[in-house]
């Protein structure tokens, strides 16, 4: 029982969010999509640092892989001479459905993540930081400018905007579920125990390099599930799957605390808010009667601002790196 | 594929601002074990004060002295409000706040000058060529490649022949027992986070002279360029840490004078697919020698 209430409590978060999202203006609706999405790579994001204590500067490449995989197989065949004119004959006559894009979205997530892990996961430290951020830089440099395979700098537009609440809060509930039974594995454990004590856990027969790509995989195939979900929602540009993103995202896996599942939940729900907010009043925004209209860069002012105050005050995050439990509310 | 010697001198020109970045930003790791993301931020607000004393009609002078005040009470106010409380944090957490520091200048720069950006008009002379012997050559080129040079012996003379110098080099290798032999550690981080300033507030000077456009992302693509330089060179040694930036700044120079038009935009691919190459192959860093002690995030 117990156990499943780290499960529930994340769940239920995701699920109250949905239901909250429904309800609301189709208007304000929106940003309840774009909090889910974003809860979804905050947890495929969890699912390495979480686990692994490794920073990944890349993972926002996993994500631009999967926005690219789901969005140049769904885009009607008749328009992908318009939106990419430069599109390889290959991929102009490939075409699938919303269920299979996604799925493929994951799929490229994993075997690229594999891939990429496979050499760098020998790494640590800065060393690793530094290696993902170069993924990222090359991921996003190549989908901007080679205008064979993709829109290149234009957005993603005409791709079916399938990405409605229950899509996203399915999707973001895979990722939760699918992080749940990673930490409860053999594997999860084996690579907590590698981030407590590496001596002590390459000591005990775990191999540290084994249990990092394992999961470094699984959390870019959550990555790339969570791309496909971003691009059926709005049209969008290679450019905003940068270091915006990666930024965005790393704060609420911080300020929710990088420690636990919850933590990665209740981030990216707390920070998604306030940000998705702040970015609709930086275009004017009608708030009970009251018309608010704040200046370009308030909402990444306010997230750097509650990321490092959050930091300074309770490094480990708002939940302390715990997972949901009645005896710690009861006290 | 054939270099110019125009080219040469801008990569041993971006080599050497490069250097200077990596110095400061190994200065800092040494004594703090804190990666700085926001260096590139504040080398961006000294831009700022630089274009904006142009735009105020000051001598140039006054903008380069405004452009180190500006930066230097930054440097100060970031060590005060975010090193100082994060010293007992592991790496991770200090790197992700640096980060947020950085999106937070960088944030603060949009609302105050907004995205477009200012001219740096008072430096432009210094983009005029030279004519040496009938090639032609930016006198920014040249100018930064004494200003390094001379930069880097100054802090090579202070880190070898000072008793402060000392005291860093003690702090950089083991602060724990450093600090027990009577280091005091507030001088040593106070004076190796001051040294980063003026590095930046330099690098400021030099990089606003080569590009006079000045955005709020000004010198981010740098930072990002010159951090993974660094952890290329080494970040344990400023030494090693000086190499890696100057190696990346000139691999990129040439690259970006080598690479056929059509290419150039694919510049960050070659240089970040190299980054990682050589991270395989040496993961303590190309200018180490022996296994150097490897930090862990």
């Amino acid at each position: 029982m117990r156990r499943l209430l780290d499960l529930a409590a994340p769940a239920a978060l995701v699920v109250a969010t949905a239901l909250l999202g429904l309800v609301v203006s189709s208007a304000l609706q929106t940003y309840f999509l774009d909090t889910l999405v974003k809860v979804a790579i905050v947890v495929a994001l969890y699912v390495f640092i979480g686990n692994s204590g490794v920073l990944s500067f890349g993972h926002v490449a996993f994500v631009a892989l999967g926005v690219w995989t789901a969005g140049v197989l769904t885009v009607p065949e008749g328009q992908k001479n318009a939106i990419m004119p430069g599109l390889a004959h290959v991929l102009l006559h490939a075409n699938v459905g919303n269920v299979q894009s996604l799925a493929l979205a994951a799929l490229a997530g994993l075997v690229f993540a594999f891939a990429v892990g496979l050499p760098l996961m020998r790494l640590s430290g800065l060393a690793a930081g530094i290696a993902t951020f170069g993924v990222l830089e090359i991921v996003n440099n190549v989908l901007r400018y080679y205008d064979k395979i993709g829109p290149g700098l234009n957005a993603f537009s005409s791709v079916p905007e399938t990405t409605g609440i229950w899509q996203a809060a399915i999707g973001a509930l895979i990722c939760v579920v699918v992080a749940f039974a990673y930490q409860r594995s053999r594997f999860g454990r084996q690579l907590r125990a590698t981030r407590e004590d590496p001596a002590a856990a390459s000591a005990a027969g775990i191999s540290i390099y084994r249990q990092r790509l394992l999961a470094f995989a699984v959390s870019g195939a959550l990555a790339g599930l969570a791309g496909g979900l971003y691009v059926h929602m709005l049209p969008i540009e290679i450019d905003s799957l940068y270091l915006d993103l990666t930024f965005l995202t790393l704060a609420m896996l911080v300020v929710g605390g990088s420690g636990s599942l919850l933590g990665a939940v209740v981030g990216g729900l707390v920070i998604g808010g306030l940000d998705s907010f702040l970015s609709a009043a930086e275009n004017g925004v009608d708030l009970l009667g009251w018309h608010l209209d704040l200046p370009t860069g308030t909402a990444v002012l306010a997230v750097g601002a509650l990321m490092a105050l959050v930091l300074i005050a309770r490094p480990s995050g708002l939940t302390g790196g715990r997972e949901f439990s009645i005896g710690r509310v009861r006290r | 594929m054939s270099v110019s010697w125009q080219t040469l001198a801008d990569a041993l020109s971006l080599g050497g601002i490069y250097a200077l970045m990596a110095v400061g930003i190994g200065l800092v790791f040494g004594v703090l074990r804190l990666v700085n993301f926001a260096y590139g931020q504040l080398v961006m607000a000294g831009a700022y004060a630089i274009a904006y004393a142009s735009v105020w009609g000051w001598p140039s002078w006054a903008g380069i002295l405004l452009c180190f005040a500006v930066v230097l009470a930054l440097t100060m106010l970031l060590d005060r409000a975010v090193f100082r409380p994060l010293r007992t944090q592991s790496p991770a957490v200090m790197l992700v706040a640096t980060f947020a520091v950085a999106f937070l200048m960088q944030s603060i720069a949009i609302l105050a000058f907004g995205q477009l950006g200012t001219i740096a008009s008072s430096v432009g002379p210094l983009n005029q060529p030279w004519d040496i012997g009938g090639v032609q050559i930016r006198k920014i080129a040249i100018v930064s490649i004494v200003v390094a040079a001379v930069c880097l012996a100054l802090l090579q003379l202070l880190l070898l022949r000072t008793s402060v110098g000392l005291h860093m080099r003690a702090a950089a290798m083991d602060f724990r027992t450093a600090r027990m032999l009577g280091i005091r550690a507030n001088r040593v981080i106070g004076g190796a986070v001051l040294i980063s300033g003026v590095l930046a507030a330099v690098s400021a000077v030099m990089l606003t002279a080569r590009n006079p456009q000045v955005t709020p992302i000004f010198a981010l693509d740098d930072t990002i360029v010159v951090l993974a330089g660094v952890v290329l060179g080494g970040l344990t040694r400023p030494v090693s840490a000086t190499l890696g930036g100057f190696t990346i700044g000139f691999a990129s120079g040439i690259l970006g004078g080598a690479l056929p038009t059509n290419q150039s935009q694919y510049l960050p691919t070659f240089l970040f697919a190299a980054v990682i190459l050589v991270l395989l192959v040496r993961p303590n860093g190309l200018f180490l020698r022996g296994g150097g002690a490897a930090e862990r995030l």
